[in-house]
C-alpha cells in the first residue's frame, strides 16, 4: 500500500484517539493544600515535561512512550516531551534513583528553570518499589528532589499517568 | 591436547563433576584446566554463554557450536585472581569488569582495568564480595581510551539523553561529521539487582528478576522459572509451557513492532512510527484483557504460570491475529517501497558476520550478521520442540537487515501465536516447587536474543545466588564497531535498529 493510501485513510476513517481519563480530585485538593495559589502560572495551559531514567527497568519508559501514540496523544492537552531540561517545567523521574544516576538527576533539575514540579512516576521512584533497601539506590525521588505528584504502579498504566499529568495542569494553570 | 577437534564435554570430563546442577553439566577446573581452557577458547568454536562470580569462583557457561553440548565451567580462584578470557572472546570483557566491581575477582590478562558498573557512588566497594571494602574517598574519574590525529573532536551523549530512553554515555570521536570511534560508558541504572536477590524465597526473586529489563519481563520470567524448575526438579505442567510461549510471542511482537516503527522514525519517516505504536497499543490491550497485565509482568511463575487463558482471550487474540497480519503487511510493503527511507537503512551501520561470532551475538542483531542461533531451536524447551520454527538469517548486517529479520520474526511470531491456539493442552497450570537445595540453568530466548539464566538455592529453597545475563551483554559491543565510519546523525538510527538493554546489562 502506498504512502498516500495509508494517509488518506488514516485521515477518514474512525478517530483512534481516546477521551481523557478523569482528573483525580482528591490529589488535586492535596496538591493545592501544598503548592498553595502561589505557585500558579499563566502557561496558558500547556506544560513541558522532561523524563529523566534514575535507574528504571524500562518497563516505565515503555508506557511513558504510550502517552505520544495516537491513542493517548499527550499534546492535545498542552503536555508535552522535551529534549532538555531547560525547556522544560516537569521532571518526570522514573527508576528508584540509582546511586550512579544520583548526581545527574539533580544536575537536571537544578537545569530546569522554576517554577518547576517533579512527579515521581512507578512504584520505584514513589518508594525504591522492589529495589528499596539496595546498597546501589537511594529508594524514591522524593530522596533527592521535592516531589509534587507520585503515579504508584509498577509500571503505572498510560491512563494513570495521564490522570496524574492532568491533575497538576488543572492545579497549575490559571484558566 | 589443543588439536581443534576436541568436543567441550571431552575437554571438561578430565575435571571434578558437580552433583545436582540441572539440567547441563557443571565442572570445577583447576588452575592447570582453567588456562587450558582459555587455550582450547582460542582453537575450539565454543561460545561463552555468560561469565559471573559466586564468592571466590568464577563460573563461564559454554556452548560447543558443532555438537551443541552445554556445560558450565568453574574456578575457584587463589589469590582472587583468575585467567582471563577476554583475550580469546571479547565479548567477555565488559563482564569481567564487572566481576571485578562487584565481587573483587580481578581477570588476569584483560587489557581494561577500569572499574565498570562501579562508578564509585555506592558508599562501599566489591559489595557482593566475601569481604566488602570501604568506597572511595570520591567517585572514579574515567579516562576514555585515547584518539590521535588531526582535526579530531570530541562529542559527550548522556547520561541523560533528549528523548525517552534510559541513560547511558557516549563518547564520539569525531573527524568532521565521521565517526572515528565510539565509546560506550554504562552502568548508570545499576540497582544492585543481583545483590537483592540473595536470601529472597523464590516468588520474591522471580519478581525481581522479571524487572531485570522491562521490555522482556515475559522472557526473564520464563527464564527464571526455567532455572529454579532444573534446580528444584520441578516440571511445570503442559499447559503452563503453551501459554508461557503465548506471552512470550506477544512480548516479541509487541517489542519488534515499536522497534521497526522508531527506527523508521529516527530516519525521519513518522508516520511509520504512529502507524506502528497503535498496532503496539492495541497488542497490550488484549494482553491486559488475557492475563491482567499490559507488559505480562508477574504472569509466569516458577512452576508455571498465574493465570489461564479463557475461551474469550482465546477469541481475542483469534481476532487480533486476524486484523493485525493485513495491516502489518501494509506498513512493510510501505516500507519497501520507500526510497528515501531505504536510503538511509541500507548499508548503514553495518557489523560484519566475523564481529558478530567474535562477539557470540544472538538475536536480531546476530541474526541479521549470519548467526542462527535461537535457543528457542537449540537447546529448545516446551512447546517449540513440538513446532516448526524458521530461523530467518541474513549476511548484509545493517540498519536494513535488522529491520527485515524483526520483519520476518513478528510473521513467524504471529503464525506461532495461530498454532499455539489451536494446539494448546487443556490442564493444570502450576505445579509446587519441592523446598530442596540446588542449581539450574536456563537459556530462553527474549526479543533481544539469548537470555541466561543460573540460579542457586538453599535447602530452604531460598536464593543463595542468581546471575541473569542479557543478551545485550553480547550486542552493546558490536554497535561502538557498527557506527564507525558513519555520520554522527546517524547514530540515533544505528542505535535503535541494535536496541540493547542498559537496565539489563548495568542490573
Ligand atoms: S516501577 Fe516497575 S516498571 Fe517502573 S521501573 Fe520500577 S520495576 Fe520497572
Amino acid at each position: 500500500m502506498s504512502l498516500l493510501k495509508i494517509l488518506a485513510r488514516d485521515l477518514f476513517s474512525r478517530r483512534r484517539t481516546e477521551t481523557p481519563p478523569p482528573v483525580d480530585g482528591e490529589t488535586l485538593q492535596q496538591l493545592a493544600a501544598r503548592l498553595g495559589e502561589t505557585a500558579r502560572l499563566s502557561l496558558g495551559r500547556s506544560l513541558s515535561i522532561r523524563e529523566v531514567d534514575a535507574g528504571s527497568c524500562n518497563g516505565c519508559e515503555l508506557e511513558i512512550h504510550a502517552l505520544n501514540n495516537p491513542v493517548y496523544q499527550l499534546e492535545r492537552y498542552g503536555l508535552r516531551f522535551v529534549a532538555s531540561p531547560r525547556h522544560a517545567d516537569v521532571l518526570l523521574v522514573t527508576g528508584p534513583v540509582a546511586l550512579n544516576m544520583a548526581e545527574a538527576l539533580k544536575r537536571t533539575y537544578d537545569a530546569t528553570p522554576a517554577p518547576k514540579w517533579v512527579v515521581a512516576a512507578g512504584d520505584c521512584a514513589c518508594n525504591g518499589g522492589l529495589f528499596a533497601g539496595s546498597y546501589a539506590c537511594l529508594g524514591g525521588a522524593d530522596r533527592i528532589l521535592p516531589v509534587d505528584i507520585a503515579i504508584p504502579g509498577c509500571p503505572p498504566s498510560p491512563r494513570a499517568l495521564l490522570s496524574g499529568l492532568l491533575t497538576l495542569l488543572e492545579h497549575v494553570a490559571v484558566r | 591436547m589443543i588439536t581443534g577437534k576436541t568436543t567441550l564435554l571431552h575437554y571438561l570430563s578430565f575435571s571434578r563433576p558437580v552433583a545436582a546442577h540441572q539440567p547441563w553439566p557443571r565442572f570445577v577446573l583447576d588452575e592447570a584446566a582453567w588456562r587450558g581452557l582459555v587455550a582450547e577458547l582460542a582453537v575450539e568454536d565454543w561460545d561463552v554463554l555468560g561469565l559471573w562470580a559466586d564468592g571466590n569462583e568464577i563460573h563461564c557457561a559454554l556452548r560447543d557450536e558443532e555438537t551443541g553440548e552445554i556445560a558450565v565451567a568453574s574456578h575457584s580462584c587463589t589469590d582472587r585472581r583468575f585467567a582471563s578470557l577476554s583475550q580469546v572472546r571479547p565479548g567477555v570483557l565488559r563482564l569481567e569488569r564487572a566481576v571485578a566491581d562487584l565481587y573483587g575477582l580481578q581477570a588476569a590478562g584483560n587489557p581494561d582495568g577500569r572499574p565498570w558498573l562501579d562508578h564509585g557512588r555506592w558508599g562501599v566497594t566489591h559489595p557482593l564480595a566475601l569481604a566488602r571494602r570501604p568506597p572511595p574517598p570520591a567517585p572514579y574519574a574515567y579516562s576514555f581510551l585515547p584518539v590521535e590525529g588531526e582535526g579530531l573532536h570530541q562529542i559527550p551523549v548522556g547520561p541523560v539523553h533528549a528523548g525517552i530512553i534510559e541513560p547511558g554515555h557516549f563518547r564520539f570521536h569525531c573527524a568532521g561529521e565521521t565517526v572515528v570511534r565510539l565509546e560506550e560508558r554504562l552502568g548508570w541504572v545499576h540497582r544492585g539487582l543481583e545483590g537483592a536477590l540473595i536470601g529472597k524465597p523464590v516468588a520474591q526473586a522471580a519478581k525481581l528478576v522479571g524487572r531485570v529489563s522491562g521490555d522482556s519481563t515475559v522472557a526473564y520470567a520464563i527464564a527464571f522459572a526455567r532455572a529454579v524448575e532444573a534446580a528444584s526438579g520441578a516440571e511445570a505442567p503442559a499447559r503452563a509451557h503453551w501459554l508461557r510461549a503465548l506471552m512470550a510471542e506477544l512480548e516479541r511482537i509487541a517489542n519488534h513492532i515499536f522497534d521497526f516503527g522508531a527506527i523508521c522514525n529516527d530516519a525521519a519517516f513518522a508516520l511509520m512510527l504512529g502507524e506502528c505504536s497503535v498496532l503496539r497499543e492495541e497488542i497490550l490491550r488484549i494482553c491486559e484483557s488475557c492475563f491482567g497485565h499490559r507488559l505480562m509482568m508477574d504472569a509466569v511463575v516458577p512452576g508455571g504460570v498465574a493465570c489461564d487463558l479463557t475461551a474469550e482471550g482465546a477469541a481475542l487474540l483469534q481476532d487480533m491475529l486476524a486484523r493485525l497480519r493485513p495491516r502489518f503487511e501494509e506498513l512493510v510493503e510501505l516500507y519497501d517501497n520507500s526510497p528515501s527511507l531505504l536510503d538511509r537503512t541500507v548499508g548503514t551501520g553495518v557489523c560484519t558476520p566475523a564481529l558478530a561470532r567474535q562477539f557470540g551475538a544472538t538475536g536480531f542483531v546476530g541474526r541479521a550478521s549470519g548467526r542462527a542461533v535461537d535457543a528457542r531451536r537449540l537447546p529448545g524447551y516446551p512447546p517449540y520442540d513440538q513446532m516448526e520454527l524458521p530461523v530467518p538469517v541474513r549476511q548484509d548486517g545493517d540498519v536494513n537487515a535488522r529491520i527485515w529479520i524483526r520483519i520476518e520474526e513478528i510473521r513467524a511470531s504471529l503464525d506461532l501465536i495461530g498454532r499455539i491456539l489451536s494446539q494448546m493442552p487443556p490442564g493444570p497450570l502450576h505445579t509446587p516447587i519441592p523446598t530442596r537445595g540446588g542449581e539450574g540453568m536456563a537459556l530462553v530466548e527474549g526479543f533481544r536474543g539469548e537470555i541466561l539464566v543460573w540460579v542457586r538455592l538453599s535447602q530452604v529453597g531460598r536464593i543463595v545466588r542468581c546471575h541473569p545475563r542479557d543478551p545485550s551483554w553480547f550486542q552493546w559491543p558490536l554497535l561502538e564497531a557498527a557506527i564507525e565510519g558513519n555520520i554522527v546523525a546517524d547514530f540515533p538510527l544505528c542505535n535503535k535498529s541494535f536496541n540493547c538493554s542498559y537496565a539489563g546489562v548495568d542490573l
